[in-house]
């Protein structure tokens, strides 16, 4: 009751501030309409967002951002719709249902924006769309990456077509910054209609478990359409959207640790396409042994292993950001460092349908690769791969066009590459995993490796057709092909490794490499197979 | 290019390993430096035959090398990169990996001997050690067995036959019934004569396995039905010691002392130790007397261990003899200096006894750990799998032996024992060996797999441990409720937290400050720092016992704001608590269960754990029928 009666009191003094805002000298208003920024829809709805399990957007930037590292911009800026009684002052908040600025993780300059539930449920106006639009537009000039935290009903209706213009204008500015500077969306609460096209143009998109959204339309809507009858989570949750159809990149348990997790995640990314990856101090040696993977890659070459293994044990600190962990797993994408420097790693997993190539594995691995050339991350593959996964619905689904991502992302890409074939690499597969052939700068083979057109069954079927001893045959392929050296012997891999000395290898090849330079041909822009 | 360290990033989650002091007297005693003359001029075996796999073929292969043996190790195709083939001059893959298939398959083996050549073939313990057919073809071949001969491993072998030999040899034998039970209701009548609790053994079972506790009827019966054995009265709350003799081929027997074998759990040895602190010089005179009278009686040759029960009247009875290489045997050899594998060795050659009963001495004390690749946390241990991703011994601590069979990158697999080492530390005293081994599983590092360094650790410092009072009811009675891992003092929890904290800043807790310092690196497994003046081992490990997270100020008081997670109901679902195979499944969709009725049965290295409903209610699925392989975390069963 103490409790309510305070709000209570705080809401009529907020009433009377409305009137008496004219008699106050312009010291005081300024003080006055900062506070009112500061508390954005008022008490009542931060106490309900607080209830909803949701930290507010000023929380939420306090805790993302270095201690007052924040700079905050357009604070006084306030919507100027005039229609359905918006006009009168108690349906004013400075601000508006944003907070834009910019500020520091880890002392590293990034912009931001928030969208704050509490007023008009972080709908869209033109004034919203405005804040954002104008740093964005800072953050290209400046080279400085972009964070928004989505919280948003959707587009404020009362404006109209204004809302509409704003977010096209934020989509635009999407477009336009991509490839410059890193851009990442966390979703924190709702976030549905024209709202999700910004999103899913920023380079990554982050989910909160249980308290975030991303539909096109919600339940009700599906419902009345197709008649189906489906839960908000079901249809938009970060489950559905981490694991069925990879729009969100990963999710994170609740608001804390989704925001202290991208403080983690921007350490790995460069400011801008003209900054080099960040380097950090680094503990781990750069010529450590990794005794275990000596052993990691089973004999039978049915059997499958963990990919992830020789990811964490090659890396600085078995530390490694994985992107997409629970959507496409026959393929592993993801940030760590080596010797401090940051590296993008794609990596086949043997353990999830045998590490085939497939539709959604191509489309990951290809967004992810490209994210790596365009902001100079050098990439580090390791290829099991017994080939692309056959059967009608991949190829219905376009496998052929989906596939071709991959193999076109790798192609163009001018960073530093570097492959270890650690086991299959066959057939096409083969060419696309960052092979030689698609210049490749450093390619290893284990001594375990098998590059071939196909497996020896398969191969022995063709080659031998009708042969009687069919076994004998095989023997032979195994032989001749389920080695490294016919690869070898071509120049098509660089040299055959002991899996224990992977690591160094690699650091050293990257230092090698960071004063690489290779462009690709003038063109207005390249026509990836969409 | 800024260099910067993510220092401030609050976010790195520490899960901490229980943490301990360093000793700082670090003595120079090597330990186990065997007092045993490799003499070199003494003709021996040129090449020896390990049967076995694993620590206990890397441990034979050891002391051949210092004997100048050549050595042959057997393997099966899983195994082919272990650690004992690479160790052993020569391998022979005998099989695919059920042992069935590999390390029991005697034509494989005795192919491998003929192919290489070997002229003796150390069995190790376990799989063909006590099987006296394997003894017989390699008396057939002309190659010589290390280990006794045929006749004593039959005799020794029958539970009731060895306990018939010794009462005739005088040694004291437990009341009970001596025979082979029919039925469970036979079962049931039996334990009835001798009154509870009974032990339920089967006839020709090794070791622990197979062994089992009935207290009451129903528990008599229901094991009657797997197993036909003997019943004999349990000493409830017993002592189980085992004597090590030495016997040579020229009618001459030594004992060399004792090993304190009680803390067990499913009667299979957790932690040992020797001497022990229970037994007096007479008691233990007289033990050792009886188990070279036993030994005489049977003929023995080569290494064996007389097991006794004993109860908390110093009365001791025999319970059995294991005619082999026995698992702790390293502790044995730490307080006694003698190499027990070349003592084997010379008398398998045929040799006399190089010592006389005077010769040898108690030195110290030794224990010993068993590492095993197991949930504590889940009835003192249910078996687990998995790659060690990272794996260190902690040899660089003076005074601490491993005997182990793996490395870093090595498989722990369904096939066999989950045993990853056995960690022995040895002192002047048994304070200062204890002392060490607290220190050496602080500094053991193994990730990949759950493992009991946990519980090993909390049983080496519980003070009922400390004082001695030792028994086979140790574990259940210390944790009735079953082991729920280390309970912080507000001490240890204070540390822990200024340590966590300190990895990213200066401490202060409750207003105090808390000086945390040390040489520490993100990159190692280890973590020593010195925290108010004490020194400290951590581990820094996801899956560890305590989790902390290291958050700012702000970033805690926003977290009151955060929903807390409901968790899984579980009562209605029945998940895999462990990698096996499903033996037996006793429910369909439909029946109504009974809470704590058995719903089916995993079989996992050899062992069978019954799952039982949480709850009485209706089947609602059932996702596993008998013969599937199962992960750890497999729903089994659904209930309503």
């Amino acid at each position: 009751p103490d409790h309510l009666r305070f709000i209570r009191s705080y809401v009529s003094l907020q009433n009377a501030r409305c009137y008496s805002v004219k008699h106050l000298s312009v010291q005081e208003r300024i003080e006055k309409k900062r506070k009112a920024a500061l508390t954005g829809g008022g008490q009542l709805r931060i106490a309900a967002q607080h209830k909803r399990g949701k930290l507010t957007a000023r929380e939420r930037l306090e805790l993302l951002l270095d201690p007052d590292s924040f700079v905050e911009c357009d604070m006084f800026v306030e919507h100027r719709c005039s229609d359905f009684g918006m006009e009168a002052d108690h349906n004013k908040y400075p601000g508006d249902s944003v907070v834009t600025g910019q500020g520091r993780i880890n002392g590293r300059l990034v912009y931001v924006f928030s969208q704050d539930f509490t007023v008009f449920g972080g709908s869209l106006s033109g004034a919203h769309a405005q804040k954002v639009c104008k740093i964005m537009d800072q953050a290209m000039m400046v080279g400085a990456p972009v964070i928004g935290l989505n919280d948003s009903g959707g587009a404020r209706i009362q404006e109209g077509v204004e809302s509409l213009a704003g977010y096209a204008d934020i989509f635009l500015r999407n477009v336009m910054a991509s490839g410059v500077v890193p851009q990442i969306s966390l979703i924190m609460g709702p976030c549905a209609g024209g709202a999700v096209y910004s999103p899913a143009l920023t380079d990554f998109t982050f989910m909160v478990k249980d308290t975030s959204y991303l539909f096109i339309t919600g339940p009700d809507v599906v419902k009345s359409v197709t008649n189906e009858d489906v839960t908000q989570e079901e249809l938009g949750g970060a489950k559905t959207h981490t694991t069925v159809s990879g729009v969100a990149h990963r999710a994170f348990e609740n608001d804390v640790d989704a925001l202290l997790n991208l403080r983690d995640f921007f350490n790995f990314l460069p400011l801008s396409n003209k900054d080099p990856a960040p380097v950090t101090e680094c503990h781990d040696p750069r010529d450590r042994p990794v005794p275990g993977l000596d052993t990691i890659v089973p004999f039978e070459s049915t059997k499958a292993y963990d990919m992830l293994d020789i990811v964490h044990g090659i890396v600085d600190e078995r530390e490694f950001f994985e992107i997409m962990p629970n959507y496409a797993k026959n393929i592993v994408v993801g940030f760590a460092r080596m010797n401090g420097r940051t590296v993008g790693i794609v990596g086949n997993q043997p353990k999830v349908a045998s590490g085939c190539l497939d539709i959604n594995s191509s489309v990951k691995g290809a967004r992810f690769v490209r994210f790596c050339d365009a902001f100079n991350i050098p990439i580090i593959t390791f290829v099991d791969v017994p080939g692309f996964l056959p059967g009608t619905a991949q190829e219905y689904g376009g496998i052929i066009r989906h596939g071709a991502k991959l193999l076109y992302a790798f192609a163009e890409a001018t960073i530093p590459k570097i492959t270890v074939i650690t086991r299959k690499a066959y057939g096409g597969a083969y060419d696309v995993m960052s092979s030689k052939h698609l210049r490749g700068d450093v390619n290893y083979a284990w001594p375990s490796a098998e590059v071939a057109v196909m497996g020896a069954k398969g191969a022995v079927q063709i080659i031998f057709r009708g042969k009687e001893n069919q076994a004998e045959a095989e023997a032979e392929y195994v032989e001749k092909f389920a080695n490294p050296f016919p690869a070898a012997v071509r120049g098509f891999v660089d040299d055959i490794i002991q899996p224990s000395t992977t690591r160094k290898r690699i650091c050293r090849d990257l230092e090698v490499l960071a004063s690489k330079k290779q462009t690709n041909p003038w063109k207005k822009h390249a026509n990836i197979p969409l | 290019m800024a260099a910067y360290r993510s220092a401030a990033g609050f976010q790195r989650v520490l899960h901490a390993v229980k943490h301990v002091c360093f000793s700082k007297q670090r003595c120079g005693v090597i330990i186990c430096r065997y007092s045993t003359v490799y003499d070199p001029n003494e003709k021996t075996f040129d090449k020896i035959l390990i049967a076995n796999r694993g620590e206990i073929a890397c441990r034979v292969i050891k002391t051949c090398k210092k004997m100048g043996i050549k050595t042959v190790a057997v393997h099966s195709d899983v195994d082919s990169s272990a650690v004992h083939v690479k160790v052993a001059d020569e391998a022979v893959c005998v099989g695919p990996a059920p042992t069935s298939k590999s390390y029991l398959n005697m034509d494989a083996i005795m192919n491998a001997i003929k192919q290489t050549g070997a002229q003796a073939v150390h069995p190790g313990y376990g799989f063909l050690s006590e099987n006296k057919e394997f003894a017989k073809r390699l008396a057939a071949e002309g190659v010589t067995f290390i280990g006794p001969d045929t006749h004593a491993i039959q005799a020794m072998g029958d539970k009731i036959e060895s306990k018939l030999i010794a009462k005739a040899a005088k040694v004291n034998t437990i009341p009970g019934f001596d025979g082979v039970v029919k039925d469970a209701k036979e079962a049931v009548k039996i334990a009835g004569e001798i009154g509870y609790p009974v032990m339920i053994k089967a006839s020709a079972g090794g070791g622990g396995k197979g062994m089992r506790i009935a207290w009451n009827d129903e528990e008599t019966s229901d094991m009657g039905f797997f197993l036909s054995g003997h019943i004999s009265d349990i000493c409830a709350n017993g002592f189980c010691w085992c004597l090590q003799v030495l016997a040579d081929k020229h009618g001459n027997a030594l004992w060399l002392n004792e090993r304190e074998c009680s803390i067990q759990r499913r009667n299979q040895k957790v932690v040992e130790e020797a001497p022990s602190t229970f037994l007096d010089p007479d008691t233990r005179r007289a033990m050792g007397e009886q188990a070279v009278s036993l030994a005489n009686a049977v003929k023995y040759s080569s290494a064996g261990t007389v097991e006794f029960l004993v109860d908390s009247k110093k009365n001791f009875y025999f319970l059995e003899m294991n005619t082999r290489l026995q698992v702790e045997h390293p502790i044995t050899e730490c307080i006694t200096g003698l190499d027990l594998v070349q003592q084997m060795i010379r008398i398998a050659k045929g040799y006399k006894l190089q010592h006389k009963q005077s010769d040898i001495p108690i030195n110290g004390w030794a224990v010993e750990s068993r590492v095993y690749a197991e949930d504590p946390y889940k009835s003192f241990g249910l078996p687990s799998i998995g790659r060690l991703s990272q794996y260190q011994e902690p040899l660089d601590l003076p005074n601490v032996r491993v005997d182990s069979g793996i490395q870093e990158g090595s498989d722990i697999s369904i096939y066999y024992d989950p045993m990853i080492s056995k960690l022995v530390t040895y002192g002047k005293t048994r304070e200062e060996a204890l002392k060490k081994m607290e220190d050496a599983l602080d500094n053991y590092v193994i990730r990949g797999v759950t493992h009991n360094i946990p519980l090993l650790r909390e049983i080496i410092v519980h003070p009922r441990f400390v004082s001695g009072v030792i028994s086979t009811k140790f574990l259940p009675e210390v944790y009735p409720d079953g082991f729920k891992g280390h309970m912080l003092t507000a001490g240890e929890r204070r540390e822990l937290l200024a340590t966590a904290a300190a990895l990213y800043v200066a401490v202060e807790i409750d207003g105090e400050k808390v000086e945390v310092s040390g040489e520490w690196n993100l990159a190692s497994a280890l973590l020593p720092i010195t925290i108010n003046g004490k020194h400290r081992t951590l581990q820094v490990c996801k899956h560890a016992c305590f989790k902390l997270r290291v958050l700012s100020k702000l970033a805690a008081s926003l977290s009151k704001h955060m929903p807390e997670k409901v968790p899984e109901d579980t009562s209605s679902i029945l998940r895999s608590p462990m990698p096996g195979s499903v033996v037996a499944v006793s429910v369909k969709p439909g029946d109504n269960v009974a809470e704590g009725q058995e719903i089916c049965v995993i079989e996992a290295m050899k062992m069978q754990n019954s799952m039982t409903a949480a709850k009485t209610a209706k089947v609602k699925s059932v996702h596993c029928k008998a013969g599937d392989t199962v992960g750890e975390g497999d729903l089994l069963v659904e209930l309503e």
